[in-house]
């Protein structure tokens, strides 16, 4: 099926194209629905041990606002690149994909630098997991935040090198939807992390 | 059409199960693995019994107790029921709407063998240093090093890799019954079995994400010195209550509503009539799944969340049984005029009813706050919910395996041995749980291993152990049944039952594409509107052609063992084998992304030499 489709036309919304696209993207729908109880969950652990510094540091002792200010910048402009691509996508026009999703993916790496620079940063100033409850909340739910974003960056680099052979096809511009869509996510739960657990974070005061 | 693979590539015996991407072969696939964790649980169950047949006696002692009554709940929940209710899901709901395969194939194997493995993984704990013995809930603290052995790490791993087999499982039902269904066959013309796995897959999906998550706090507890809820620490214990609940409670309806279904099936075709109230039906299996989800706090009301939270969970959780009160109702309504038959299926079936509704107004009981101060943690409660879960759902599995055995393999389950299953299971189910109201009642706890001479308890403990044996010879009846089955050299007729549904339109077993041609749905029990209106079958909606089907793939298999070796070495603390496990399962993963799967055709001609009609 796949090489006989490469020859054709290429219809609009390619991803939608076959019942195979149209089962993955609502596939990946009903996957981010998972993925929002589980962000959720890690939340509300989150806001109920934020107090918890047994201690040890505090985020208002530890968070620096020009740190999380650069890297909510790089991710927030990643997410309009990755939207540059979606465009790109239902114009069919595989180059423009490609060059966006670069973009993307550096701006991602230099996301997750800062973030990796800011957990080494925070186990010197004596924030280890094994801390408070405060510690191992902050970094379970950035860190597992933090593991998206990189499981993101290795699948739509595997995609751009492997969609350089394949071309844009019905089969392949699914994977394409998919992992801006992935990455769309991933920013969406950034927004929330930045408001949660650094705005709040530094305001200080107790809260209930 | 295209350059590749035009046959069926040629596989056999093991290897095909191995590789099979086939849903009724996962289907069989679940019922085996399902079946034999079944069976160790069951076998728990008994030993259990057995140290409780006499006050103070040295059967198993404390220690196994406490293993054998955490493992039993975990593997007859997790690894037994879970997998059978997969299995019967598999087998048939892609048949009931119509469609020639589910939406994920591939992701569908990958469900069975990540639950298979996670299975194993938790099942080894026995023969490497000791099962989990902190309570199937795994409550913290009790389940922290501190006060727990290597165990729950296996508990903890375990599940997570079961976990996220039927999370995708899951999504694979969801989509294919949004996708995938006949032209013809709307949402409101859905069998009732095929509406409780789409709603139970709903739950499936936004519940187990929330045990995701408590699975790996407790794992970085007890694995990277996490404080999640070590009170020293500023942890808390309560989180873990909260997210095991906000799962767990949902879960328990994961497992009802596909019982409620085949009850709903069954009841249906051997009244020959059609269900009373379908749409009333849809609407209450809808409103449970809601329910389900904001209740959960009645397993805490003696945590401390104060009045008002148990009250409001305590009036939610009763106005499940209005929805549940419309089912039964309904399913008597059916049986109102029917022309009753009673083989085996709907002995189970009809044996559901009543044993549910006492289940049932038991948790209403538990729902009062107050009085749940009087019965929490005791025997009351285990009596419960056993009779919800056995009494409800294990009937329902009984009553859709007789039901269904011969659509799935071909061959009738033997009806006299089916007889004797189901009056031993049923009068030795009602003997073990029963007494066990009024054990609670005057104050047997759960989870203690003995108790006291002359204090009442040892008549009732000593029934309810004979009782189990009763369960016993049920369940040991079932599979000389099903060994009786294999044997027989009788085909089963592709309708045995005078069905309603599209299942039974094609033949048993059916053949790996299901339906030569896609049928026609014309109205609520597709196959009865035909039969009513004089057709031999269902009127095609397309002409015959080839039919694609997806290869088979080794991956699921390699890429599950990849998790289950890194499971090893999380538990081990050896990060060299976690990491190897990792990638194996990457590697699979990346192999997946880059090679496409082209698939095979199978071409008009084959499909009219094998004979089959639609």
């Amino acid at each position: 099926m796949a090489n006989h489709h490469a020859h054709a036309v290429l219809p609009d919304e390619p991803e939608k194209a076959t019942l195979e696209g149209k089962n993955k993207v609502l596939g990946f729908w009903l996957f981010l629905g998972g993925e929002t109880v589980l962000f959720g969950s890690l939340f509300a652990t989150f806001i109920a041990l934020r107090d918890q510094a047994n201690g040890g540091p505090t985020s208002q002792a530890l968070f620096d606002m020009n740190l999380v200010a650069v890297a909510t910048l790089l991710l927030l402009t990643s997410s309009m690149t990755s939207v540059m691509a979606t465009l790109a996508l239902h114009r069919k026009d595989l180059k423009k994909i490609q060059l966006w999703l670069t973009i993307t993916v550096i701006l991602g790496l230099g996301f997750l630098a800062l973030e990796i620079y800011e957990f080494v940063h925070y186990v010197h100033e004596g924030l280890k997991m094994s801390t408070s409850a405060f510690s191992s909340a902050f970094y379970t739910l950035v860190g597992f935040h933090g593991a998206h974003v990189a499981f993101g960056i290795c699948w739509i680099t595997l995609l751009q090198l492997s969609a350089t052979k394949k071309g844009l096809t019905v089969v392949t511009a699914p994977k394409f939807y998919l992992a801006c869509l992935y990455w769309h996510f991933i920013d969406v739960v950034w927004v929330f992390i930045f408001t949660v657990v650094y705005l709040m974070g530094m305001i200080g005061g107790k809260v209930g | 059409m295209s350059a590749h693979a035009s046959h069926a590539p040629n596989r056999s015996g093991l290897w095909d199960y191995l590789t099979t991407v086939d849903h009724k072969k996962i289907a069989i696939l679940y019922l085996i693995a399902g079946g034999i964790f079944f069976l160790a649980g069951g076998l728990e169950a008994l030993l259990i019994r057995l140290q409780l047949m006499y006050p103070e006696i040295e059967f198993v002692g404390a220690k196994t107790f406490n293993e054998l009554i955490t493992m039993h709940g975990t593997t007859m929940i997790f690894l037994a029921v879970m997998p059978i209710i997969f299995a019967l899901m598999n087998a048939i709901v892609p048949l009931q709407i119509g469609a020639r395969d589910v939406a994920f194939p591939f992701v569908n194997a990958l469900g069975f063998w990540l639950f298979f493995f996670g299975g194993v993984l938790l099942n080894t704990s026995w023969f490497l240093g000791g099962a989990p013995d902190a309570g199937w809930t795994s409550y913290t603290t009790l389940a922290l090093n501190q006060y727990s052995g290597r165990g729950v790490d296996f508990y903890v791993l375990g599940l997570q890799i079961a976990g996220l087999g039927t999370l995708i499982g899951g999504i694979n039902f969801l989509v294919t019954i949004i996708n995938m269904r006949a032209p013809g066959m709307t949402f409101m013309r859905m069998p009732m079995f095929t509406w409780a796995s789409f709603i139970t897959s709903g739950l499936i999906l936004f519940a187990f994400p929330a045990i995701t998550v408590g699975l790996v706090l407790l794992m970085f507890d007890r694995l990277f010195g996490g404080n999640f809820f070590n009170p020293d620490a500023g942890g808390n214990v309560v989180i873990w209550e909260h997210l095991f609940w906000i799962f767990g409670h949902p879960e328990v309806y994961i497992l009802i509503l596909p019982a409620f279904g085949i009850i709903s099936e069954v009841v249906s075709t051997f009244s020959r009539k059609r269900l009373f109230g379908y749409s009333s039906m849809v609407f209450a299996t809808a409103l449970i799944g809601f329910l389900g989800f904001m209740v959960w706090a009645h397993h805490m009301f003696t945590t401390g969340l104060g009045a008002i939270a148990n009250t409001l969970f305590g009036l939610a959780t009763m106005l499940i049984a209005v929805p549940t009160g419309i089912k039964i109702f309904n399913w008597l309504l059916t049986m109102w005029g029917g022309q009753i038959r009673f083989p085996t299926a709907n002995l189970f079936a009809v044996g559901f009813i009543p044993t549910f509704t006492i289940g049932g107004m038991t948790g209403v009981m538990l729902a009062v706050p107050p009085a749940d101060y009087q019965y929490h943690d005791s025997y009351f409660v285990v009596a419960h919910f056993h009779y919800v879960i056995v009494g409800g759902l294990v009937f329902g599995l009984f009553s859709g395996l007789y039901y269904w055995w011969p659509k799935m393999f071909g061959k009738m389950l033997n009806e006299t041995i089916g007889k004797w299953n189901f009056w031993t299971f049923f009068i030795g189910f009602h003997l073990t749980f029963f007494p066990q109201h009024f054990l609670g009642l005057m104050g047997m706890p759960r989870r203690v291993f003995t108790y006291l001479k002359d204090q009442n308890l040892d008549m009732g403990n000593f029934i309810s152990t004979i009782g189990a044996f009763g369960m016993t010879i049920g369940t040991i009846l079932f599979m000389i049944n099903v060994v009786v089955a294999a044997k027989s050299s009788k085909r089963a007729p592709a309708d045995p039952w005078d069905g309603r549904s599209l299942e039974w339109a094609i033949p048993s077993p059916p053949p790996e594409y299901n339906f030569v041609q896609t049928p026609l749905v014309r109205g609520l029990d597709a196959l009865w509107v035909e039969k009513m209106a004089g057709n031999k079958g269902m009127t095609p909606a397309e002409p015959i052609g080839d039919i694609h089907m997806p290869s088979p793939s080794f991956l699921p298999f390699l890429m599950s063992l990849g998790l289950f070796v890194a499971g090893y070495g999380f538990i081990y603390h050896n990060y060299v084998v976690v990491v190897i496990g990792i990638l194996a399962t990457l590697a699979c993963m990346f192999t997946r992304s880059v090679k496409d799967d082209p698939g095979y055709h199978i071409h008009e001609d084959e499909l009219e030499e094998k004979g089959v009609k639609a």
